[in-house]
Parts: C-alpha cells; sequence; structure tokens
C-alpha cells in the first residue's frame, strides 16, 4: 500500500561538514512545516496489535478515494500513550482524538472531519465523570495530567523520519554541546540535573559518567541499555518505538563528555519495531555524518552499533549485557571490577538505559535548573510508566517525580474495570513488590518506593484488583526468575527455586505452618548473599506481598481458601447463590458447557464436566464463582 | 618482583602485603581459612559459590574475597555473624540439590562440600526439593560424569578451555537446570587429559579406573616423576596394599598439577602380568631370565661384531620421549663416541 | 537433517570472520535462514569463528530465541508478563495448548504450529497478548483464540488443496 508522506524527505547522502550545515538542514526542515497544513496521525507501533495497519490502509485509500490525498497528509507515529482506546488516530491542526478506530470508520473521518470538519461523536472519548464527550486531546484526564517532557514527541512524529525530529529541536542540543561546551560542562550539567538512572538502580547519571571519564584506558565504549526485561514493562520500547533519535542525541552527547569513541544499543529481539525505527535512525545519522568520523567536522568521533538481544532478562544486568555483546552466555561477574573500569572487553564502558538518554537533550538544551523545576528533593525531573493490569487506562504515561500512585492509577488511569476494587500495584518487575492501597498516596520517588518495599524499576507498573491472588502473583514472579536465573550462583538457582518450590505447594493447598518464615529466610539469606542484582532483588516480590497481604498467606496455608479465586486447587468451582446475580454470563462463557442456568437462577457448575478454565470466575461480575 | 608493599588489616589486625592480590590470597598468606568451592589455582576468578563473602568497611553489601584485588588501607573481617549465616545458607542449598551418598562417593574424604557439610553439623535440610537428575556419560574409559553432585564451580570447563584451551565442555541450559556438557550431549571426545577430573571439589567428575579401588585414607602417597617423557612431571602415587589405584599431581610442582592422559591414567602398566621386569635373553625360540650383566655383555659382544663386520655406519640409536635430557645427551655420546657413528635420532622428531 | 544445505552457513560466516563479538549475530542469521541451528551449523561456526563447539552450544542454550529444532510454519508466542498473568494469560496458555494438542515448546505434527511462551512482549497495555510470526493479537480471550486458529488452519487447508 502506498502511504502519502507529509513531505519530501531531505537530500540524503550529503554528510555534513559543521554545524552550519546541520543549522541549515534544520531550518530547511522547518521551512517546509506548514503548522496549519491538515495531517491525520495514527499510531503504527503499540495499535498494531489492534489492527492499526488495516485502519492506515482504509485511510490512505478513502483520502485516495475522495481526493484528498494531496491536500492531507498522513503521519505515522509512535506510541500516543493511551493504549487502552487502541488504534488511536489524531487529527491536526486542532488535535482531535478518534479512539478505537475501526477500518470502516476512514470513509467518514476523511469526509466528515477531514473534509467538513465535524467531529464524529462516536469516536471521541467520553469522560463518565463529567458525562461529556472529550474530541481534544488536551481535553481528556488521561492526558491532562501528564507532563510529556521525554515523550514529547512520541505520538506526534514520523519516527522513521529525521527531519520530523529536526523540526522539534532535533539535534539542536549536540550542536549546543559541540560548539560550546567541554566535556567536563556537560557532565556537570547532567550532575547539576540531578538526574538518576531510570533503568532501575536510580545511581547518579552525572556522577556515572564522570567515573567512567576519569577511568583509565581506551577506547572508551558506551552502551545504551534497551534490553528492557522487566514484564509489564514497555516505556523503553515506546520511546525506541516512537522518537529513537532523541534517545541517540542523548547516547552521541553522553559519548561526548566521555570520550567515547564506539557504542552499542543493546535491544530485546522481542521489539521488532523498536529494532527497525532505530535501523532506520542509524542509517540516517551515518548519511548525515552524524555518527563515524569528526562529526559535524570536529574533532568527535563515534560509531554506534545496534546489537539484539537473544532472549535472557538477566542482559539487562550490566555485566551480562556486556557477556551478551561479547558473545557469551549472559552470566553477569561480580563486581568490582566495575564497568567504568574494566567493561566491554576490558575497557571502561558506560551504561545507561533508554530513558536516561532520552532525558540527556532536554537537560543540556533548557539547562540543569529548568531541569530541577520538576521532582521531588532527591528525584528530579519526570518519570514514565507503564500502566497496565486490572486498570481501565492502560498505557504510557509520563508524570512528575512526586506524583502520587493514586494520582497515577485512579485519575490518569481511570481506576479499576468491572466494578472491582483496587487490591495491589506492582512496581519494577521481578526486583520490585507490590504496594497495597494504604500508600497510594506517597509521592513517588527513588526513595519514597524503596521504604514501600517497592523499587521504582525502569517503570513497569502493573495494577492488580480484588480478582488477584498476592501469592499467585509472588509465584508468577519467583517462576519467571526461575527461568530467567543465568544459572551462576548458588543462591540464585537453588534459592530462588526453593522458595518457588514453597510458593507451589501453598498455591495448591499443601502449605505449612513455618512456610512463611522459611519463605523469608531464603529471601534474606538470597538478597545477601547473590552474585548480580538480579538475584539479589529476586524475593522482594516475596517479601513485599508477605508484609503487606500476610493474611492472605494465612488463608492458603490454614484455610487452604484462595479468597481470590485464582489458585485452582483451592477453588470449589463452585456458585455462592448469595453472591450470584443470576445474570447468566457464566453460561454463555463456559467453553465446555459446564454450566447450567435459567433466567431470574442462580448458576449451577456441572464438576464432572468443568475443566477448571476460570473462565466464568475471570468473567463473573459479582466473583460469585468460588 | 615489585617491591611495593600496601598496608591493610584483616580482622582487626595490621597487615603488609604486595600489589594487585585478590583479598583471598592475601588472607591465605596469613594463613587465614576461608571456605571456596569455585575458586581454582591459576583460573580467573569467578565468583559464583559465594562462600568466600566477605566484609569490608565502608561496603554495605559482602564482597567476593576471590574476585576483589586487596587495596590500600582496607579494612577487611573474614568471621561474623553475617558471614558465617551466609556461608551456612550456601552450603544447606548446595545440600538441598545433592545426593546423600557420600559413603559411595569416589570423593568422599577430599570433598570440601563434605567438610563443610561436616563442620556446619548439616544432617537436616530445611528447604529440601527437587533435586538435578544423574547424566552419566559411561562411554569412555576414563572420565565419570554424574551432574547431580555437580555445584557448578565451573573448575572443569574453566581448567579445559583456560588451561587446556580445549574447550571440550561447556555450560548448558540455564536456571535450575544448567549442567555442564558437551555440544548437544554427544559423548565426550577429547584427550581425556582429566584435568577436568583433577580440578573438580565433589564428585561429579571421578577418575573411571580407580573406581572402588579405594578410600584416600587407605592409601599410602608417593610422590615421583612420570616416566612417559622428558618433561618429568611430579605425579603423586595413591597407592593401596602396594597397588596404584589413582595419580595425581601436587598444585605446588613444576607442572603446576596439570597432567596428560598417559600420565593421569596410564599407570596400569606398572601392575601388569606382562611387564617386563628384567632382562630375558632368547635362546633356541625361548626367553630365558637373566642378570643385567649377562644381558648387557650379550648386547656388547653384538654390537662390537656388528661394527667389526660391517662398520661403524651399520649401527644407528634411536632414543626415547621418555628418557630425560641428561639420559638424551648420554645416549647420543655413546652413540658418537663409542660407537662411532652419528646415526643417532629421536622418536620426538618422527 | 542429512539433506541440509548448509552453504548458506559459509556464505553468512565470509562476513564475520573478522568481527568481534560476532557470535550471536551469526546464531541469529542461522536462525533466520533455517528456523532452527542445525547441529552441523555449530562445527561450522565453531571451525570460521575459532570458538569451541561447546562454548557455541552453550550460547544457544542459554538465549531462549535460539532452538535446536526446526519450527513450525507459525511460531506462537504468548507473553507471560505481568500485566498479561494478572489479566489470565494462564489460561490463554492453556487454552492454546487444549485447541493445538501441544505443550509450550512443541510443534503440532502437522508441523505448522510451534507454542512458545516468552518473558514480556512489551506490550502490556492490551494484555494478555501473543504475536503469530510478527503479528500482534492483543486483549485475548479464549473466544478470540478459538477464532484466530480457526482461521490460520482455514487457511492453511485452503491453501494445501490448492
Amino acid at each position: 500500500m502506498k502511504v502519502k508522506k507529509e513531505q519530501k524527505p531531505m537530500d540524503k547522502g550529503k554528510k555534513l561538514q559543521s554545524i552550519e550545515e546541520l543549522e541549515s538542514l534544520q531550518q530547511q526542515a522547518f521551512d517546509r512545516y506548514d503548522p496549519l497544513r491538515k495531517r491525520v496521525r495514527i499510531c503504527m507501533t503499540g495499535c498494531l496489535a489492534h489492527g492499526a495497519d488495516k485502519v492506515r490502509d482504509a485511510l490512505v485509500e478513502e483520502l485516495e478515494n475522495q481526493g484528498m490525498s494531496k491536500d492531507i497528509d498522513l503521519v505515522e507515529t509512535g506510541c500516543f500513550g493511551f493504549c487502552a482506546k487502541a488504534p488511536v488516530v489524531a487529527i491536526d491542526p486542532e488535535d482531535i482524538h478518534y479512539q478505537r478506530v475501526k477500518p470502516e470508520d476512514a470513509g467518514e473521518i476523511v469526509s466528515e472531519t477531514l473534509g467538513k470538519g465535524n467531529i464524529i461523536d462516536r469516536l471521541v472519548y467520553f469522560d463518565k465523570k463529567a458525562n461529556k464527550r472529550l474530541p481534544y486531546t488536551q481535553d481528556i484526564p488521561f492526558y491532562k495530567r501528564q507532563v510529556k517532557h521525554v515523550l514529547r514527541n512520541c505520538g506526534r512524529i514520523d519516527p522513521k523520519r529525521i527531519d520530523h525530529y529536526l523540526l522539534n529541536d532535533g539535534y539542536k542540543a549536540l550542536a549546543k554541546v559541540i560548539t560550546s561546551l567541554s566535556p567536563e560542562e556537560v557532565i556537570e550539567m547532567i550532575k547539576k540535573s540531578g538526574l538518576r538512572g531510570r533503568g532501575g538502580g536510580g545511581f547518579r547519571t552525572g556522577l556515572k559518567w564522570e567515573i567512567c571519564r576519569r577511568a583509565a584506558g581506551s577506547p572508551k565504549y558506551l552502551i545504551c541499555n534497551a534490553d528492557e526485561g522487566d514484564p509489564g514493562a514497555f516505556m523503553d520500547r515506546g520511546l525506541l518505538e516512537g522518537d529513537p533519535h532523541s534517545v541517540l542525541e542523548g547516547m552521541l552527547i553522553g559519548a561526548y563528555a566521555l570520550g567515547a569513541r564506539f557504542g552499542y544499543v543493546y535491544v530485546r529481539a522481542e521489539y521488532p519495531i523498536a529494532i527497525d525505527h532505530l535501523k532506520i535512525a542509524l542509517n540516517e545519522l551515518k548519511s548525515l555524518g552524524l555518527l563515524g568520523d569528526n562529526i559535524l567536522g570536529k574533532d568527535f568521533s563515534f560509531h554506534l552499533k545496534l546489537k539484539e538481544g537473544a532472549g535472557a532478562f538477566v542482559c539487562g544486568e550490566e555485566t551480562a549485557l556486556m557477556a551478551s555483546i561479547e558473545g557469551k552466555r549472559g552470566m553477569p561477574r561480580p563486581r568490582p571490577p566495575f564497568p567504568a573500569h574494566k567493561g566491554l572487553w576490558g575497557k571502561p564502558t558506560n551504561i545507561n538505559n533508554v530513558e536516561t538518554f532520552g532525558n540527556v537533550p532536554l537537560i543540556i538544551l533548557n539547562g540543569s535548573e529548568e531541569y530541577t523545576r520538576l521532582g521531588t528533593e532527591k528525584s528530579k525531573g519526570t518519570k514514565i510508566f507503564a500502566l497496565a493490569g486490572r486498570v481501565n487506562n492502560t498505557g504510557l504515561v509520563e508524570i512528575p517525580m512526586g506524583t502520587s500512585l493514586r494520582d497515577i492509577i485512579f485519575d490518569i488511569g481511570g481506576g479499576i474495570p468491572k466494578g472491582r476494587t483496587f487490591k495491589a500495584v506492582q512496581l519494577g518487575g521481578p526486583s520490585g513488590g507490590c504496594i497495597p492501597g494504604d500508600h497510594l498516596d506517597v509521592p513517588i520517588d527513588y526513595d519514597s518506593l524503596i521504604n514501600l518495599g517497592a523499587i521504582m524499576g525502569s517503570g513497569g507498573m502493573v495494577v492488580m484488583d480484588s480478582a488477584n491472588c498476592m501469592i499467585d502473583v509472588a509465584r508468577f514472579f519467583l517462576e519467571f526468575i526461575q527461568i530467567e536465573s543465568c544459572g551462576k550462583c548458588i543462591p540464585c538457582r537453588i534459592g530462588t527455586k526453593r522458595m518457588l518450590e514453597i510458593l507451589v505447594r501453598i498455591t495448591e493447598g499443601e502449605g505449612k505452618e513455618e512456610d512463611i518464615s522459611l519463605l523469608k529466610e531464603l529471601a534474606e539469606g538470597i538478597k545477601i548473599t547473590a552474585l548480580c542484582g538480579l538475584g539479589q532483588t529476586a524475593p522482594n516480590p516475596v517479601l513485599s506481598t508477605i508484609r503487606y497481604f500476610l493474611d492472605e498467606y494465612k488463608e492458603h496455608i490454614f484455610e487452604k481458601r484462595c479468597p481470590a479465586s485464582v489458585c485452582v486447587p483451592l477453588i470449589k468451582f463452585e456458585v455462592n447463590r448469595e453472591l450470584c446475580k443470576k445474570c447468566g454470563i457464566c453460561k454463555k462463557v463456559c467453553p465446555v458447557g459446564a454450566v447450567s442456568w435459567e433466567k431470574k437462577m442462580p448458576a449451577v457448575i456441572d464438576k464432572n464436566i468443568c475443566i477448571k478454565c476460570k473462565t466464568c470466575i475471570e468473567n463473573c461480575p459479582a466473583q460469585a464463582i468460588q | 618482583m615489585d617491591g611495593k608493599k600496601i598496608v591493610l588489616s584483616i580482622n582487626g589486625k595490621e597487615i603488609t602485603c604486595g600489589l594487585n592480590k585478590t583479598i583471598l590470597d592475601v588472607v591465605r598468606e596469613n594463613g587465614i581459612q576461608i571456605p571456596t568451592l569455585c575458586d581454582c589455582k591459576n583460573l580467573a576468578p569467578f565468583g559464583a559459590c559465594r562462600l568466600c563473602l566477605v566484609e569490608i568497611e565502608g561496603i554495605p553489601k559482602l564482597i567476593t574475597a576471590c574476585s576483589t584485588i586487596a587495596v590500600k588501607g582496607m579494612k577487611i573481617r573474614t568471621e561474623s555473624e553475617r558471614i558465617d549465616k551466609s556461608r551456612r545458607f550456601i552450603v544447606e542449598l548446595l545440600l538441598s540439590d545433592h545426593p546423600f551418598d557420600c559413603m559411595f562417593c569416589e570423593q568422599a574424604g577430599t570433598c570440601p562440600l563434605q567438610d563443610l557439610a561436616y563442620e556446619y553439623g548439616m544432617k537436616n535440610i530445611r528447604f529440601p526439593g527437587e533435586k538435578r537428575a544423574t547424566i552419566t556419560d559411561d562411554t569412555n574409559p576414563f572420565i565419570e560424569r554424574d551432574n547431580s553432585k555437580c555445584i557448578l564451580c565451573g573448575r572443569c570447563v574453566r581448567v579445559c578451555d583456560e588451561i587446556q584451551g580445549v574447550g571440550a565442555i561447556g555450560f548448558i541450559d540455564r536456571g535450575f537446570q544448567t549442567r555442564i556438557g558437551t555440544p548437544f550431549d554427544r559423548n565426550l571426545d577429547c584427550e581425556f587429559c582429566g584435568q577436568c577430573v583433577a580440578s573438580c571439589p565433589v564428585g561429579a567428575l571421578t577418575a573411571k579406573p580407580s573406581k572402588q579401588k579405594g578410600r584416600i585414607w587407605q592409601t599410602r602417597s608417593v610422590k615421583t616423576i612420570c616416566p612417559y617423557c622428558g618433561c618429568g612431571c611430579n605425579l603423586t602415587l595413591h597407592v593401596r596394599d602396594n597397588k596404584i589405584i589413582s595419580v595425581t599431581s601436587d598444585p605446588d610442582t613444576l607442572n603446576e598439577g596439570y597432567l596428560c592422559s598417559k600420565g593421569r591414567f596410564g599407570c596400569d602398566y606398572v601392575h601388569h602380568p606382562d611387564r617386563l621386569q628384567y632382562p630375558l635373553i632368547k635362546k633356541d625360540g625361548q626367553f630365558i631370565r637373566s642378570s643385567w650383566e649377562q644381558a648387557l655383555t650379550l648386547v656388547a659382544m653384538k654390537f662390537k661384531e656388528i661394527k667389526e663386520q660391517h662398520g661403524n655406519d651399520s649401527l644407528a640409536g634411536l632414543s626415547s620421549a621418555k628418557c630425560t635430557n641428561e639420559e638424551n645427551y648420554l645416549f647420543q655420546k655413546f652413540i658418537r663416541a663409542v660407537l662411532g657413528t652419528n646415526n643417532v635420532d629421536h622418536c620426538a622428531r618422527l | 537433517m542429512s539433506n541440509l544445505d548448509i552453504t548458506y552457513i559459509s556464505q553468512i560466516l565470509t562476513g564475520y570472520k573478522s568481527m568481534k563479538g560476532a557470535l550471536i549475530p551469526v546464531l541469529q542469521e542461522v536462525q533466520n535462514h533455517y528456523t532452527y541451528i542445525p547441529e552441523p551449523a555449530v562445527d561450522l561456526i565453531a571451525e570460521a569463528l575459532n570458538i569451541s563447539p561447546s562454548e557455541i552450544y552453550g550460547v544457544l542454550t542459554f538465549y531462549t530465541q535460539f532452538y535446536t529444532q526446526p519450527e513450525g510454519k507459525y511460531t506462537i508466542k504468548l507473553c507471560r508478563g505481568t500485566a498479561c498473568h494478572v489479566k489470565g494469560s494462564k489460561s490463554i496458555l492453556e487454552a492454546i495448548e487444549r485447541k493445538l494438542g501441544i505443550r509450550v515448546g512443541e510443534t503440532t505434527k502437522d508441523d505448522l504450529f510451534t507454542l512458545r511462551i516468552v518473558a514480556c512482549l512489551g506490550a502490556c497495555a492490551v494484555a494478555p497478548v501473543m504475536m503469530v510470526n510478527g503479528d500482534y493479537y492483543g486483549e485475548l480471550t479464549l473466544e478470540k483464540i478459538e477464532g484466530i486458529f480457526d482461521e490460520l488452519q482455514a487457511k492453511e487447508c485452503k491453501s494445501a488443496k490448492t
């Protein structure tokens, strides 16, 4: 399918020899841009899971058929953030927001909205609280509370086109750094901004850069850790797919500051679109001479390669990641020596995560002081979260540090669906913890979350409701860790296996009185003795669920009961006649016809037919099947 | 030698040591014991067994002594409640995935895991669970493999790679299922130097020829030099009832404990019934036992006869790699000066 | 395996001989071509890159992306991430297993489908989610599963007949 692009791409193949040539390229992009021109933006990343490609094809066809393809541009963008309403389409210049768009809607969008300027009500966000339709992006509560700094271009520009990035101050920070700042001054700016690593640990980025700059040895390597392995996290995916150049610009600035000559972007193989967009961006940079030797005619060279991961969570750990780039099994090694001194191929190496690099151009362009205006005392700037799980508005969210969990889950996230109640939110993936309702008002920053037994992590935020079993969640994470453990050190290899075995028996009704204290003991031992960060933090999901949901553990162990009706061996698969709303949904959804129900009568499950697939439980509006 | 020294403290005691040494080296130099399983002389630090954890003032986490370089002013503690608890924890975990069959295990008596279990009195494992299955490779005559006993210290893999440069075995899979093996689980097909067996701290890799021949405490050690070649590797023969039941080599000798397959597995000829133990002279198609004097006289006589009848160059000498350099020197001297020919060569040149 | 054409492997290898850290990209290319890493490939790669076959085998068994058996025509990658888990991906997994009659890691007898689970696809907002040969399917339900596989099977039947 032929897609009409917004503007003609710029002259390619000519390497930029100076800052002036870069500036003139930026000017060209600016001159060609008409802010009042009508454009249709459609997310061609996350929304693909909901058939965005078919919607795009339909839009292209309709534009063609209705003779508007010359006047209206179709822009394929990255993620808008509001994945719950996928596929999402926006119309400029008004920034009309259409959601859940189907290919059948294309004709009407073209004729009504693009042709006549009319808004199509059924595609517009409906705010239940205010009881009104909100057609413009800026009014929708999901976006209203957010501060999109790092994600400023996501969903707005075509990530496959460098001119779109240039148009939005792209590579201006790089130009500033090369023309007017020494490497030390760049590091000083990053230090002053208070930027902390967005990958999980929250180490101060400026300090990290300084250590590596001062380390003896050459060449130095700069690595972008895009091995976003935390299940339930997709911030880095969103940023790489939607605005790869902002990350690459951050890397170029980092390379300049550290004196790194070579670099790698290490991306998960599970992110084909991110890989594709990065490849395009890297090729564009190479052909413009923004990567390679003597960038912009200056004494600054940086060679950047893409490395695809091969499927190992542990490769998010720095030493394992480097082993993987070297072509080895991704087994971490003890530290010290730290990567800053002995990293990739024994040379000084600095590794930052995708979002961290995404922050760098902003700090350089707007200054450290401006950057520190947002955030808390010890955590500055914004943080991107991937909001998922049992929450209405799933998607990608960027908020200032210090926003409360309640604001994110209930204001931005729109609360819990199906009329259920909030139970916990899991942060930080397998290294993090579950935070219950009592602590939702705590302002989020690195330190407050640690106090709550969770971690900031990379930003995965999975919401759980009353139909989620916390022991099952703990078991899920331990299963994950067991699959992903590299097997090198004893505490992680055997210790987490033993923890998992205990959790399995608890969820299967075989729990023993001493199990909770055994779990705690194993957890403490593993924390102290494991080799790498993955192992040391692996017990966190268990510890935090014991801390906040001890009663639920006890119900499983002593009463052999799973209050959330998740643990199959503990479910009787009986309908509680008092709770049953007599709606018959269970009969409708049962794949094997085990449910009998008649109007105004409670349902009955035939246990001889039932295959315990839990479809009825998942669909029951009253949680009546126990 | 670099004369530079640094001062640091171990367990409150001030200590002077050389530069660029690991904490483990320094601690051991000072006669302090730290248990280790994955540490192995001459191999790069691995940091997997987590037993050598020590406390360093100012660092909240425990640090592995094997992989950390000792630096000036470091305050190291090798004993504390936290360290002791951690070590016990590790041993208990290892034992939870280990067959309790020391009574049948070839390694009994020289097994550091057995020693630790004994020391900690670890009879009851509080978290029993799944154990890995036994995979035994039985197709070669030298090495027996029992993965259920493997503690994945990686010493075998590392010695095969780092020292032998062979890489016959490697880590396979990951997580709890990690194991040591050959690519696609083919039969082990290497030179069978047995370095892997020697470096295995537990009973996962054992020497087949020694199986069930005797416990370490039932044997007497005899130090000797390998008779196979001129390298002169040091051997320690383990002898029971005047029979060699196994051969090891001390790591503190010239050959650093490394042997080849002949030295390690090739001592069975000693007790072979066909072994020549005295000179034999053939008479009327029959070998007759004789004395060295008789035999050498006969040989000398025959040399003389040949020389006189056919000339010096009708003789030639071929020497053996089993001889030492000195012996080889004497041999060529004998051929040249006594037999009077330059027809002399050595099997290693062929 | 006996009639495996190994010329492609030799072709790939010429481009990587002097590259540092070439092993994983080489394995990725080999797998892209053959859908798995054939045993003879390991020995060829070992020779070309001067790495022992045991190290290569160690690497390919470490990373979940590499397979040592041929894949079916369709590889199903079901996400087992946190968000998918709390939205019932375990039931989805069981449903696929029932539907196709295979367990995770197995391939159907007709060589059409291989079922795999992945740690996280990063499409958590549309959980539970799976990928079939590069196409995403989000907000899966047991009903949707039936439909998706019925459609794929029907498509294959049709193409087999023609």
